[in-house]
């Protein structure tokens, strides 16, 4: 353990003025984005309206104005509540999402750590912040709390395990599990030894890509799978106690993650920071790759709101069936055949 | 000291990294946020009526089975990821041990399917 902690000064230099800045920058700015593009804006034209027009240009100040709003209001714990859990919560929430983002690369050297494990610690932690919404539901002392957070809960363990089988079929095709060995195994590969523009997974995981978002778009509780949320049933759900800047801070988790994951489908389906006709040891893609993976980021991210805005719904016994009696068998069956054609080929 | 727990302190310090914002934020505010008490504010939200009861009533039991259920595949899926990494390696034999491992694992979900627990009356 002293070992561990022993002064080395440029390895302590390195991360916390660099890495500790950048990851903070990737965190929060895709969140902010994700919320002016989609939330405000993307969602106001599909509705014919025009969305928030007055802070800054275009609007594009609304979001600072917000959090300022977030900051002043005062800040409540209902009398009831199991106090310390009910702080806790946000701190669980956001935890899960900045051990999400440490796990991805934007460039050959681009990155925060080159973990073996990479994608296998992705997934373990996605589920740290069910833990937190237990948290944030149960602490609240409060009827629509209480169920909205059992609803997450089952809702988000249930389409955990399509999301994990749906990345296997990858890590099948990929031959390993680090994040960075993903990317380059999708920039050298060959579809059926034709290796013109590499082999992104979305091409020969197309089923496993489906499954992937279908499976993120409810962990993130976004529309169609807002059941947690359900305002006009539950309030808020688990959130209904939350106000002022705690409200703000499960705010930020949501869209926050709604960023990683995207950029984690970009990377797992989409060649991450790899666009075709440049060699991928090349040292250009340090200082490209971060752009070429936040703009394939910000396509997916796109696809997962342009889906809350448009589809009602789900019921709890509907979202349940979806999950249990089709991803899962399909992605178990995505996994066989890609197993065998591994094998065969 | 090995990069490998070198790699994993980077991580630790992201975790700690999402504790500190957190709490920036929260001590930000407090500067400037008003505290007005009145006991009105701390009563349980029920739609503006007084709260019946306590908040921490029983819920349904299907969801403590779904959470079973998903401990069984959830431990499944930390079986596959190393086969996957390796089934190159392995070739036909991986294919057919695994075969055999998830067709015993969907008896138990066909089971469970057939036991009517995946239904909502």
């Amino acid at each position: 353990m002293i070992e561990l902690l022993a002064l080395n000064p440029s390895w302590w230099q390195e991360t916390f003025l660099i890495k500790v800045p950048i990851g903070l920058l990737a965190v929060l700015l895709p969140a902010g984005t994700i919320v002016y593009l989609y939330l405000f804006k993307a969602i106001s034209f599909m509705q014919s309206r025009l969305g928030p027009m007055e802070a800054g240009p275009y609007g594009s100040l609304q979001l600072l104005a917000e959090v300022g709003k977030w900051l002043q209001k005062e800040d409540i714990f209902p009398s009831k509540a199991d106090k310390f859990v009910f702080a806790a919560a946000p701190f669980v929430v956001l935890m899960s999402t900045f051990l999400l983002v440490v796990v991805l690369p934007a460039g050959p050297d681009a990155l925060f750590v080159d973990l073996d494990a990479g994608i296998y610690l992705a997934m373990a932690v996605s589920s740290v912040s069910v833990i937190g919404i237990l948290m944030a539901g149960w602490s609240s002392a409060n009827k629509y709390s209480l169920l909205g957070g059992i609803r997450a809960a089952g809702q988000l363990i249930a389409y955990e395990l399509p999301l994990i089988l749906a990345v296997v079929g990858v890590v099948i095709q990929a031959g390993t599990m680090n994040m960075q060995g993903i990317v380059l195994a999708q920039a050298e590969g060959e579809i059926f030894g034709w290796g013109g523009i590499g082999n992104p997974f979305i091409l020969t995981q197309f089923i496993g890509f489906v499954i992937f978002m279908i499976a993120v778009q409810a962990e993130l509780t976004q529309a169609p799978f807002d059941m947690p949320v359900a305002e006009s049933e539950l309030v808020t759900g688990y959130l209904t106690e939350y106000s002022g800047i705690r409200f703000l801070l499960f705010f930020i988790g949501e869209f926050a993650s709604a960023g990683v994951f995207s950029a984690i489908a970009a990377v797992l389906f989409f060649g991450g920071w790899y666009i075709p006709g440049i060699d991928a040891g090349s040292q250009v893609f340090n200082v490209i790759g971060p752009l070429v993976l936040a703009t394939k980021t910000m396509i997916i991210a796109f696809l997962i709101f342009w889906f809350r805005f448009t589809f009602p719904r789900f019921r709890e016994d509907q979202l349940q069936r979806l999950a249990w009696k089709f991803l899962i068998p399909l992605s178990l069956v995505n996994i066989a055949l890609t197993g065998v054609l591994k094998v065969a080929l | 000291m090995s990069d490998f727990l070198r790699s994993y302190l980077t991580v630790a310090v992201f975790g700690v990294l999402a504790c500190a914002l957190v709490g920036a934020f929260v001590g930000l505010s407090a500067l400037i946020r008003p505290a007005r008490k009145q006991d009105q504010k701390y009563l349980t939200y029920e739609s503006g009526v007084d709260p019946v009861g306590t908040g921490w009533t029983q819920s349904n039991i299907r969801y403590y089975i779904f959470a079973l259920l998903f401990v069984m595949f959830d431990v499944e899926a930390v079986f596959i990821f190393p086969w996957a990494t390796r089934l190159e390696q392995y070739g036909l034999f991986g294919l057919i041990e695994m075969a055999i491992f998830i067709f015993i694992l969907l008896l138990g979900l066909l089971y469970a399917w057939r036991k009517g627990v995946l239904k909502w009356s």
